[in-house]
């Protein structure tokens, strides 16, 4: 493994983060926690995971990311940004009147291939482009970052199914198991547990692994397809809010808007960490 | 329609290798010659129409032209977000196939009756909205779609008007089939039920009044022109659609000519009033208690145009 590049990944994390903090403050945007929580996720992705080029990015063989928990946009915008697929100066537009930057992630963008905000759409349209793939033998990955509250909506499941039927091993889903959804914790709310072992009887190739490890996220990432005839899932156990101590593990920073004294001690808090 | 359809689908799928359909779970003895034949272009996705339509979109993005297929309401209502932000949003290249528009399931019950998709469908951004009246229609609209780039809605009904196609004549989406001339009234279809303005105008014609007959098979874009035509130079215009009156072919019709500032001596919207159907029957049955049949719409004109109805046969 290539030490720099989780160094990379680490400090792509950060920005994201750093980045998501101002543009959520400047824009009135929520779900802050909910970027957080997939930062790490992201910045190993478009660290060194994902065949993507900002020069080319409509490349046929590109690999696919769909980002189902589209109300991180913020996150994947950022992500973007600082690997040129648009300038950083675009991200503060964010939430702003005439801006292409929507809440929810938007396809407008270079680099960004489906719009999604409405849960449970994301994992069918990233199985119908693996379908497609397997159609036409490329080498390709699609990957998925879902929530673990989507995964409540039936659609999920649907695709759940059709993946696995068709054993879609160039489709990747990524579950950000941060067990805290809208408005209260998951287990609260529809409990999800077992939740490896629901994806496993459905067919899939399942790895569990913390959200937060760069190393262990290239490890697994760089490992799918876990199973060479299997669609593959990794649950990514994560911390909503991660990074800011007093946004870790609350519902509250799932809408919460970072103002005032809580965005300069956010950003003091980040700003600290290496 | 829907055979017409499977088999311009199956004449042109080898020349289009891209074209994608996709069944859920429907269409039993109906697509066997399509799928024995492309067996690559072929999905059944199961019951589950959601992500029918999300796949759709995906695959639509990379590069494919893709029918959906079910019936009723199944690959429209069922999904309707999916339709709207994952194929319309992303402008995808995915042809949505209704088949048993309107009441064609009958007796099958409301559940399959699909009376309320055209308004729904066509208030979508970008969606192409197509309601054939007859075979060679239904045939000529699933022709053009193959390589038509974008989302569309096909609305295919189990019953169908006699084909009145002229001599030399094209199919021409986005315009209004004068399918008969006349200048006392303009009857305004949509689907299958024009079977029944053509035998009101036959009944009216006994009568020496001339019904103008439009087959209105495409929904939206809306062909303004030949509206405003049939405003102007006939008595007035009567909508006929077996489909909720809100919204449908009549209020898209009222929306066209009120814009264009051209008023119709009188406007009739005929079709499902604030009701489900809920009455059990066929197809034909229904229509004569919806008050859709064609002694209804002849009894219209005629108390449109202060004509006592009794002296029609």
């Amino acid at each position: 493994m290539n030490g720099n590049m989780i160094k990379d990944s680490r400090e792509l994390a950060k920005w994201i983060r750093t980045h998501a903090l101002r543009m959520t403050s400047t824009g009135g945007g929520s779900h802050v926690g909910a970027i957080f929580s997939c930062a790490d996720i992201l910045a190993v992705l478009y660290g060194d995971i994902l065949h993507v080029d900002p020069a080319a990015p409509e490349s046929l063989d590109r690999d696919r990311f769909v980002l189902s928990k589209g109300h991180a946009g913020g996150g994947l915008y950022a992500a973007l940004a600082e690997r040129g697929f648009f300038p950083v100066d675009k991200l503060l537009t964010h939430y702003q009147n005439g801006s292409d930057l929507s809440g929810h992630v938007s396809h407008k963008l270079p680099g960004i291939d489906v719009s999604t905000g409405a849960l449970g759409h994301g994992l069918s349209i990233a199985a119908g482009m693996a379908y497609a793939g397997m159609l036409r033998e490329a080498g390709h990955r699609i990957f998925c970052l879902l929530s673990d509250g989507e995964c409540d909506e039936g659609s999920t499941w649907e695709a759940v199914l059709f993946a696995a039927h068709h054993r879609l091993s160039n489709l990747v889903a990524i579950v950000d198991y941060n067990r805290i959804q809208g408005i209260a914790p998951v287990s609260e709310v529809i409990e999800l547990e077992p939740f490896a072992d629901k994806w496993t009887a459905f067919g899939w190739a399942v790895q569990e692994v913390d959200g937060h490890d760069h190393e262990a996220l290239h490890r697994a990432l760089a490992a799918v397809s876990l199973v060479t005839d299997r669609p593959s899932c990794l649950i990514a156990h994560t911390i909503k809010g991660k990074g800011v101590s007093f946004m870790e593990n609350t519902v509250l920073w799932h809408y919460r808007i970072p103002r005032g004294a809580e965005f300069d001690a956010a950003l003091a808090e980040l700003e600290r960490q290496s | 329609m829907r055979d017409a359809f499977i088999s311009v689908l199956t004449e042109l799928a080898p020349q289009h290798p891209e074209l994608l359909l996709l069944s859920g779970d429907l269409g039993f003895g109906v697509l066997n010659n399509f799928i024995s034949h492309f067996p690559r272009q072929f999905l059944n996705v199961g019951v589950a129409e959601q992500n029918m339509s999300g796949l759709a979109a995906g695959l639509a993005m990379e590069g494919h032209t893709v029918f959906t297929y079910s019936i009723g309401n199944f690959p429209t209502l069922r999904c309707l977000e999916q339709v709207r932000n994952d194929i319309c949003y992303h402008n995808a290249n995915v042809k949505i196939v209704c088949i048993g528009g309107g009441m064609s399931y009958g007796a099958v019950g409301f559940s399959h009756h699909a009376t309320e998709d055209l308004s729904i469908l066509r208030s979508l951004p970008g969606m192409l909205v197509l309601s054939p009246c007859d075979l060679w229609e239904a045939a000529e609209a699933a022709r053009y779609l193959v390589s038509h780039r974008g989302p569309a809605y096909l609305r295919l009904d189990k019953s169908a008007a006699p084909v009145t196609i002229r001599s030399g004549e094209t199919f021409q989406p986005g315009s209004i089939r004068t399918v008969r001339e006349g200048t006392d009234v303009t009857l305004a279809a949509t689907g299958g039920i024009l079977a029944e303005a053509l035998l009101a105008a036959d009944a009216l014609a006994e009568q020496s009044i001339q019904c103008r007959v439009l087959s209105v098979h495409t929904i939206k874009p809306l062909d303004t022109d030949t509206l405003s035509a049939a405003a102007s130079e006939t008595g007035g215009i009567i909508s006929i659609e077996e489909h909720a009156v809100d919204g449908g072919l009549g209020g898209a019709i009222a929306e066209a000519l009120m814009e264009a500032g051209v008023f119709p001596g009188f406007f009739v919207r005929i079709g499902l009033r604030n009701t489900f159907s809920s009455v059990i029957g066929s197809q034909a049955y229904l229509r004569t208690i919806y008050s859709m049949d064609a002694k209804s719409i002849t009894q219209t004109v005629c108390a449109k145009l202060g004509i006592a109805a009794e002296v029609l046969p």
